[in-house]
């Protein structure tokens, strides 16, 4: 081959390489805008100062289109119905009748995270620090305190815990109370100082008390701490991202057992005898459940559908009886405010 | 019938009378083809963790235990694919099987799914990187003055860098434009890939060992690795080997006490790949100067300080910036030099065989120390374990010194 036509060679090789790849992103993009075009408008009614007042539902709309992503309410009285945009886009939203808590993230070739504190009409009141990938948000029920956990990375092999969480807690006045991390921690008598130790989905039960997930050398507990004293103490093992019950008397959260990794499946807690109900829900959830009421819990799932960037959330009954069922299409991260 | 065999020194022409002579168009080439390759690379390793556990649904730890997998692979194939560059004395073929090898390896991840199929997918592109590391490096050394051979390596690397740099950038901004699209970052990786492959197989002249048909057998492949030539280096670079620890343990240390480092974490890679870019070449000059050994021992000196900053309880700014540009300092120190420093101590025909016995040294020992270092990392706490390490380095770098004495001039005649 002479050195003109290997250069001819390789100006072709780059020619189908560029207009290849150039041409399945284009491709891609235009595919997606079309998908965002030809979605059905999702059904929007309802005052939101109004539904405010009742018994509701606060979740991010993931329908596609221009609301994705945003902050909607629907009553509880029909929570499939149409539902009222707020003005707040979130990853990941909580709230109660006095505020509520909204992590999101601004994307770029960094992309950065922030926790905004909005007021019953929306409104940001406070921003608090947030450093890594918001990963759960809860209230405490009078909405005083706030806890946020984050991924601030997860890593390789051979590094301690292949991930680090932050999880902390303040007021919503800004105030910050302190990263649980940090705590003492105690596991049947010992104390644990392992620096792999990390907490994540704090479940408010009071102004001093909440339940969260330990972990540490490869094994979980679920935890009940003390804001005034600074301690967390594991009560049993294998649980991850509890719930307290409306009534306080029950945990939901997600069990690992000896499933394949990254799969768990739902469970409730007895605080008081002890007993453990697995739910009637097979698919593996990944996510903080949250309470209906005292017999129904709901929890976002992934839609099946490959490439799909949608999902739902869904209810199934907290006693393992009953079938899960669809609460909200299109939604995700919900909040029960009633 | 490839490029020439003009540029390459010794073979006739008479080099160096006096000026600088010009760095082998082979090693540019070689340069550009490894920028590609990066490119491809590491466009996809930047967004695997967060497709594996985002889309594929993988677990953190799960993702953990196949980063270890790379590893162990990589080493292994490294001294085959050494070995098979100069056995068959076409080192170039060894290496276009090996960035072959990756550039296919993305275009597997398209229907790839489950937690066995990727496994396989990524193992095929570490395989890749194995096999082709040494016989590259080996027509780096082939094709370069034996004096010049450090600056040789210093823009092979500076090359290599700004591909592992530019990246983490594309893959974002696919991102960006087409969310969600994983599909797309692994098309527009193996194009960069294949055009990579292209240039390396148009353009790069295809340099036989220069003993010419002297085919050594495996025997005599072990003779040369663990004769007395070469038993102190490689002695003296698996003992710092055990001492370095993983760089994202450093970043790790830093994101705990720094919340700059926390919330760029994904740029602290970055931070320590520019200065290692920068740095690349004037230290492989500096090494040519001054000798290969004594620059690859002041760059442990440089890791030693990196880990006491990083040590440090508390930080800002400035201090996590001085640790990346000291890891960047190491690296530009040692990556490149040891392989020139090793090459002129094994003949022609061994090259190969002796850059991937001591890169496989390295790479093992590395391994073994993260392991030892996340195991004291969980005892005790970042502070503390990298206060033992700089303490055992800073009596391992004399011992180093020791062994590497004198043996920048214990050259073998080219």
């Amino acid at each position: 081959m002479t050195l003109r036509s290997r250069v001819i060679t390789l100006v072709a090789i780059l020619l189908v390489a560029v207009l290849g790849a150039g041409g399945y992103v284009w491709q891609t993009r235009a595919s997606q805008a079309r998908t965002v075009a030809e979605a059905a408008p999702v059904a929007t009614a309802g005052d939101l100062a109004g539904l405010r007042n009742q018994p509701h539902v606060v979740f991010r709309s993931t329908a596609l289109g221009a609301e994705y992503g945003r902050v909607a309410v629907v009553p509880l009285s029909a929570p499939d119905g149409p539902r009222a945009f707020t003005p707040a886009s979130c990853d990941r939203v909580y709230a109660t009748a006095a505020d509520a808590i909204c992590l999101a993230a601004n994307r770029g070739l960094v992309t950065t995270y922030q926790a905004l504190l909005l007021d019953d009409s929306w409104n940001k009141t406070n921003e608090l620090p947030l450093t890594g990938l918001p990963s759960r948000t809860r209230l405490s029920r009078d909405g005083t305190l706030v806890a946020t956990t984050t991924f601030v990375f997860g890593d390789s092999y051979a590094n301690p815990g292949q991930f680090s969480t932050r999880t902390v807690v303040s007021r919503t006045t800004g105030e910050v109370i302190g990263d649980i991390e940090k705590f003492t921690l105690t596991v049947e008598g010992k104390v644990i100082t392992a620096s792999d130790k990390n907490m994540w989905g704090v479940t408010f039960v009071d102004d001093d008390g909440f339940y969260a997930t330990a972990a540490s050398g490869g094994k979980t507990w679920l935890v009940h701490g003390s804001l005034s004293a600074r301690t967390v103490t594991a009560l049993r093992g294998d649980v991850e991202c509890p719930s307290l019950s409306p009534d306080g008397t029950r945990v939901a959260f997600k069990k690992h057992g000896d499933l394949p990794s990254g799969k768990w499946r739902l469970a409730v807690y007895d605080l008081k005898t002890g007993a453990e109900t697995l739910l009637a829900e097979t698919n593996s959830v990944d996510d903080q459940v949250e309470w209906l009421d005292d017999d129904t819990i709901v929890y976002g799932l992934p839609r099946e559908t490959a490439g799909s960037a949608s999902s739902d959330v869904w209810q199934v009954p907290a006693d393992g009886t009953g079938q899960p069922r669809i609460l909200i299409r299109d939604a995700w991260s919900p909040a029960v405010v009633s | 019938m490839y490029v020439s065999l003009r540029d390459r020194p010794g073979a006739g022409s008479a080099p160096g009378r006096g000026r600088a002579t010009r760095i082998s168009s082979t090693v540019v080439l070689l340069g550009i083809v490894s920028m590609l390759t990066d490119i491809s690379s590491e466009s996809v390793s930047s967004i695997l963790p967060l497709y594996l556990t985002a889309v594929v649904g993988l677990s953190p730890v799960a993702y953990g235990f196949m980063d270890g997998l790379y590893q162990g692979v990589s080493a292994f194939v490294r001294i085959a694919g050494g070995y098979a560059g100069d056995r068959g004395g076409h080192p170039k073929w060894v290496a276009v099987a090996g960035y072959g090898a990756s550039a296919l390896s993305r275009l597997a991840m398209l229907p790839a799914a489950g937690f066995a199929a990727i496994t396989a997918v990524v193992t095929a592109d570490r395989l890749g990187k194995g096999l082709r590391t040494a016989p590259r490096d080996a027509l780096i050394a082939e094709a370069s003055d034996p004096k010049e051979l450090g600056r040789a390596y210093g823009v092979h690397r500076t090359l290599d860098t700004i591909g592992a740099a530019i990246g983490p950038l594309v893959a974002f901004a696919l991102l960006a434009a087409v969310p969600g699209s994983y599909d797309s970052i692994f098309v527009v990786s193996f194009a960069f890939a294949i055009v990579g492959v292209a240039v390396l197989v148009l353009f790069v002249p295809n340099l036989k060992s220069s003993a010419g048909k002297a085919r050594i057998g495996l025997r005599r492949m072990f003779r040369e690795i663990s004769g007395r030539r070469l038993r102190k280096p490689l002695v003296a670079a698996s003992v710092l080997g055990l001492l370095t620890v993983g760089d994202g343990f450093v970043y790790l240390a830093l994101q705990e006490r720094d919340d700059f480092a926390a919330t760029y974490f994904p740029l602290l890679y970055v931070g320590t790949n520019v200065a290692y870019l920068l740095l690349a070449v004037p230290l492989g000059r500096l090494a040519d100067r001054i000798g290969r050994a004594r620059v690859l021992v002041a760059g442990h000196g440089a890791l030693l300080t990196c880990y006491l900053l990083a040590a440090l309880p508390a930080g800002g700014l400035g201090l996590t910036l001085g640790t990346l540009l000291l890891l960047g300092v190491f690296y530009a120190a040692t990556d490149g030099v040891l392989p020139a420093l090793i090459s002129r101590l094994v003949p022609a025909e061994a090259r190969g065989s002796g850059i991937a016995a001591a890169q496989t040294a390295v790479a093992l020992t590395r391994f073994a120390s993260s392991l030892m270092f996340g195991v004291l990392w969980t005892l005790q706490g970042p502070g503390m374990s990298l206060v033992v390490f700089a303490a055992l380095l800073a009596a391992a770098i004399p011992v180093a010194g020791l062994l590497l004495r004198g043996i920048d001039r214990a050259e073998v005649a080219p």
